[in-house]
């Protein structure tokens, strides 16, 4: 009972937050607007430790009991089907619950002083507090369609936030179509979860899973599911074919980015995932499916940060392709490693995004690297956590991304060795496109305007205190999950006691002995160390500047620079044929059928016409016409009995 | 005996509207459906959720003949007897800041309209269904007619001549179905719907029947291809007559499905059943690709509503458990969302006259109340988690992906495509950079504000605690999936 209203407890804060924001917008002063939103935010992290303490604490349910539930109350009831609104602690929910509301205070907090002078100040608090709601029903919810609701209430939120600044059309444009393709995933989604309710009868986790270890690997029903379920995270996480809402995303102010392009809202299909292991351990195929999906997606990104001149573009192009590094350890049973990605990602790209903020705010809203250089004296505090979240997503040891990132490229060492070569590569590309974002940022000499140098200034502390917080999580957070079984997997074990019983080899113990376990890290950090080093060199040594737009420039950098013109195949292959289909059917077809229509109108009226002249007043006619049909049907008769 | 009050109170509130003059006659049709709602209300809480019909009256109409005046409400009639006691009022009350002539008139149609409507959903009578069904249209005519747009006569009259034509099918299958049953208490036949229900005609008759049926109730929904009356018709009727018509009228067709087609000739619905699904899935996206293109809201909000009916049809002819909930849901949910659209889109054309979407824009700059309605109205229309519009969108696509994966498939599209023209429609009228129409545009009224929140209200009880309505309309749905029998696909 009383972790039942515990666990109500913990969203409720955040929608108590918007709707006191939402409905005193205007009239609330803004030091209170921010400080309801935050402190809702801080409230629900502060139950959430209170449960995370209260589970760790309770040695039974760690173990076999199974998770915690809590049923509010029915939901959806038709027939056989009861959807009941009902969330569900365990392991999983509780890490999630974790980094969300822990993250979230964080950029709550950041918030306040960057959104300070924005005369949409109380609404955008309320946004972030119904989006902070959202993504806690997503991840605490005890069935599908709980995670549904999340899911798409998520999307609204990064809709209404990325449009925030609703009087430019192009901001509305991104907003309208990351909400749009994120559609695209969630009908796939829906209809996995159709799926789900047919096979089971029911789409609660608990009995799903249950069920599900008793059928057998490959089965073909599994496959259809998890293909759809991760056409959702398709979506939701911007992978191949649904990524290019993300970088259009960054039209919303920066804390959007931080909290919902990169440390929450988009690792949502990865939770997915990891949610629904027993599953997705069912269908190896679909996992290969994944693994392609997810490296092709993770390189492909990471070229195209190479040339961004935008520092939030760099960071999106650079979340999309950790984000396929995650899918990437999922694809490979590394379930664990994948959420261990998701923890330390959290922490260092919020960080990164922050920094960037703060370097945006500094320079009067300005987000071109060419125009920026040696900002490191006037931004110090800034400067040193950049520094260190560019280290971490790098992949340098001993900061978090090290831990995280290597425990995956170990686990797909021993699946498949190409995927690694791929994945080492991507990891050097990541290294070269951080390192070269860092250094024409604070190095070199300052390249804006007399007036933006005029301007620059270190952000106030409510802005920089979440900086340095991100910045220990970011160099410490790798003793979560130290190599040679951390603290991370065995808190997490429980959760994949399904899926080893239904593919024990999957989990079988690393085959790869230590010494090779030490080459792979070495490599994979020092093929990070000397991107880095090409960068310093390049960048620092050199000082190299980027070449304006109007540079001419070669065909293959064309390309990349350009995105891969991914954007304009998607506008000439669907966009366009709909709108012209859509006028097509409009002009034509609804002439057509309308013409239908009245051509049976006019039918009745021409044959109407017709018969009229039968009536002609002719009593002789009449007779005529009755003898001619007494006739007809008494030979009819004779012929026909009826 | 209450069922009798429904049908006959508006009728006789309205009689007496036209003896009063001018101004006070929406004051007074106010009250009077606020009474009605009352009503309706009192009814929809004391129904007592089970398979029977229940607040009955029936006396003989044609006695000799077996032809009664017998109506009630059962699971299935419920919600809709609430749609149309909910609705009215605030349709009544969104005409407050607008000046009809000839008020009284205008007025009694709308509440004779209301009248008809609660005759059609609660009629248990074959004949005096039909006797409803077809009155209803009268005064829907007239308020197209005589308060419509420039086009209005041409427009209506196809409306009101194409409605017509398909009914007669309808009536056609009635007498045939009233000549195949049996004598029953002295008279020689029985047109009893419940009657109808235990007749066991062969498949080649229920096939015609089924066909009689369907055009009728095709055409008054509309399923694709029989359409093209509706987006004019919408368009050219003044506002408060398209939202009778989009909001309730349209649900007879749909109730008609369920109350007629799925239990009388279970054989045709499993011969034809699967045509029928097919045309309403080719409505679905047919109409929500036009939608995504239109320039004109209320020819938008036409499409879309087109789309919405075709997927309820669509559940319907599924023959699930999750469809039929679902479409029962969906009628209402629809009827809120349609109406609240409507009327935004009537709020808008009453400040700048047009709703031409590129002379729109930046509204929501003057407009807090307006933008927040709006997007509740539009949350809705788009089905998302939490609002009544994804209670039936999530049922109705489960019963149609039951039936076939690729037709549950294919529906599916609703929701990316509603997604599409909806958002498109509020970022050209509200956001971006003011015109000169929308410069100095005023936020909602009092008046203005009263028909939305009630409305909005709905659109978060529905999507939030849908059991209140799920659970009394289960028996009865329960009950007809036995008729349905042999060829019922139920869960797992």
């Amino acid at each position: 009972m009383q972790t039942d209203l515990l666990c109500a407890l913990i969203p409720l804060f955040p929608l108590i937050g918007f709707i006191i924001n939402g409905f005193g917008f205007r009239r609330i002063p803004k030091s209170l607007a921010g400080a309801i939103a935050t402190v809702a935010v801080l409230a629900s992290f502060l139950t959430s430790c209170f449960l995370f303490g209260a589970f760790l604490g309770n040695a039974n349910l760690t173990s076999t009991a199974g998770p915690l539930k809590a049923v509010l109350f029915d939901w959806i009831s038709v027939g056989d089907l009861d959807i009941s609104f009902s969330f569900q602690i365990d392991q999983l929910s509780l890490l999630m619950l974790l980094v969300v509301t822990g993250v979230g205070s964080l950029i709550h907090l950041y918030s306040i002083g960057y959104m300070k002078h924005d005369e949409g100040f109380g609404k955008f608090m309320a946004f972030l507090n119904l989006f902070v709601f959202f993504m806690l029903l997503l991840v605490m919810g005890s069935n599908y369609v709980i995670m549904f609701i999340g899911w798409e209430g998520v999307g609204l939120c990064s809709y209404l936030l990325i449009g925030f600044w609703n009087t430019n059309t192009n901001y509305n444009n991104a907003a309208r179509k990351a909400f749009v393709m994120n559609r695209i995933g969630d009908l796939g989604f829906l209809l996995g979860i159709f799926w789900i309710i047919n096979l089971f009868g029911t789409t609660e986790y608990t009995d799903v899973f249950k069920q599900a270890t008793s059928l057998a690997i490959g089965d073909p029903e599994i496959l259809a599911i998890t293909l759809l379920l991760f056409v959702g995270a398709m979506g939701k996480s911007a992978q191949i074919p649904l990524y290019t809402w993300l970088p259009d995303a960054m039209a919303g102010p920066t804390p959007v980015s931080a909290l919902i392009h990169a440390a929450t809202m988009v690792t949502a299909g990865i939770y997915m995932v990891v949610r629904s292991n027993v599953l997705y351990t069912l269908s190896p195929l679909t996992l290969e499916i994944i693994g392609g999906i997810a490296i092709a997606t993770a390189l492909l990104a990471a070229s195209i940060g190479l040339l961004q001149n935008d520092i939030k573009k760099v960071l999106a192009y650079s979340t999309v392709s950790q984000l396929g590094y995650m899918f990437l350890g999922l694809s490979v049973t590394a379930y664990t490693a994948g959420m261990f990605h998701v923890i330390t990602h959290a922490f260092f790209k919020a960080l990164l995004f922050l920094g960037a903020g703060s370097v945006i705010h500094a320079m009067s809203d300005e987000q071109d690297i060419r125009n920026m250089g040696g900002l490191r004296k006037s931004l110090p505090v800034t400067f040193i956590t950049f520094l260190i979240g560019t280290i971490a997503i790098s992949g340098l040891p001993p900061f978090a991304g090290f831990f995280s990132k290597d425990e995956i490229l170990a686990h797909v060492f021993e699946h498949n060795k190409v995927l690694w070569a791929l994945g080492v590569l991507g990891s050097a590309l990541t290294s070269f496109y951080m390192f070269r974002l860092l250094f024409l940022t604070f190095f070199g000499e300052f390249r804006g305007t007399e007036e933006q140098r005029h301007h620059l200034h270190e952000s106030p502390a409510t802005m920089t205190a979440p900086l340095v917080f991100l910045a220990i999580l970011s160099a410490a957070g790798g003793v979560l999950n130290l190599p040679g079984g951390g603290w991370l997997s065995d808190f997490m074990a429980p959760l994949f006691e399904g899926s080893r019983q239904v593919n024990p080899e999957a989990f079988a113990e690393s085959t790869i002995d230590h010494s090779t376990e030490y080459i792979l890290m070495a490599v994979s950090a020092g093929v990070a160390l000397i991107s880095g080093i090409i960068a310093y060199v390049m960048y620092v040594s050199r000082g190299a500047v980027p070449a304006p737009e109007t540079t001419e420039r070669s065909m293959p950098e064309q390309v990349v620079y350009n995105k891969y013109y991914v954007d304009e195949f998607y506008e000439a292959i669907i966009v366009r044929p709909i709108r012209g289909l859509g006028d097509a059917l409009y002009s034509f077809g609804e002439f057509i059928i309308d013409g239908v229509v009245n051509g049976v109108a006019w039918l009745v009226r021409a044959g109407s016409n017709q018969l009229r002249l039968l009536q002609n007043g002719s009593i002789g006619f009449y007779v005529f016409a009755m003898v001619l049909s007494i006739v007809a049907i008494i030979a009819l008769r004779f012929f026909v009995r009826f | 005996m209450l069922t009798l009050a429904l049908i006959l109170f508006p009728a006789v509130a309205a009689t007496l509207l036209l003896f009063v003059n001018g101004e006070t006659s929406r004051t007074l049709a106010f009250g009077a459906a606020l009474l009605e709602l009352a009503l309706a209300a009192y009814v929809f809480v004391g129904f007592v959720p089970d398979a029977k019909t229940q607040f009955a009256f029936d006396y003989p109409w044609i006695g000799s003949l077996g032809i009664r005046f017998s109506a009630g409400v059962d699971g299935i009639s419920l919600l809709l007897v609430l749609l149309t006691g909910l609705l009215t009022p605030f349709i009544v009350l969104s005409t407050f800041n607008r000046n009809y002539s000839r008020a009284s008139v205008f007025y009694a149609l709308m509440l004779y309209m209301q009248a008809a409507l609660m005759g059609v959903f609660t009629a248990r009578d074959g004949f005096l269904f039909y006797l409803f069904f077809e009155a209803a249209l009268i005064p829907i005519y007239f308020l197209a007619a005589m308060w419509g747009g420039e086009n209005r006569i041409p427009v209506t009259f196809k409306f009101f001549v194409y409605t017509i034509f398909g009914s007669l099918f309808m009536l056609v299958a009635l007498v045939y179905l009233y000549y195949q049953t049996g004598p029953i208490n002295g008279a020689p036949h029985s047109s009893a719907i419940t009657d109808f229900y235990n007749l066991k005609l062969t498949p080649t008759a229920q096939g015609w029947v089924f066909w009689a049926f369907f055009i009728a109730f095709a055409i008054k929904m509309p399923i694709f291809p029989f359409h093209t009356w509706q987006p004019d018709t919408y368009v050219e009727s003044p506002t408060p007559a398209t939202m009778l018509l989009a909001g309730i009228m349209l649900k007879m067709g749909v109730y008609g499905l369920i109350r007629f087609i799925l239990p009388i000739v279970p054989i045709g619905v499993e011969a034809w059943g699967t045509t029928a699904i097919i045309l309403s899935v080719i409505g679905i996206v047919y109409g929500s690709i036009i939608a995504i293109r239109q320039q004109d809201m209320k020819r938008l909000i036409a499409y879309s509503s087109f789309s919405h009916v075709g997927l309820m049809a669509a559940g319907v002819f599924s023959q699930t458990e999750t469809g039929l909930q679902g479409a029962l849901v969906q009628m209402l949910a629809h009827g809120i969302n349609v109406v609240g659209m409507f009327f935004i889109a009537d709020v808008i054309f009453s400040r700048t006259n047009t709703l031409q979407l590129d002379q729109l824009g930046g509204i929501t700059k003057t407009t807090p109340k307006l933008t927040v309605y709006f997007m509740i109205m539009l949350l809705g229309s788009v089905a998302l988690p939490l609002t009544n519009g994804f209670v039936g969108e999530f049922l109705l696509l489960h019963g149609v992906f039951t039936f076939n994966h690729y037709l549950g498939l294919a529906a599916g599209f609703t929701i990316i495509f509603g997604a599409v023209y909806m958002l498109r429609m509020f970022q050209k009228s509200m956001f971006g950079a003011s015109s000169t129409r929308t410069e100095s545009f005023a936020d909602l009224t009092g008046s203005e504000s009263w028909v939305l929140l009630p409305l909005a209200i709905m659109v978060f009880w529905i999507g939030i605690y849908p059991v209140s309505f799920l659970k009394v309309t289960e028996p009865a749905v329960v009950n007809l999936m036995k008729y349905i029998g042999t060829t019922a696909v139920s869960l797992k």
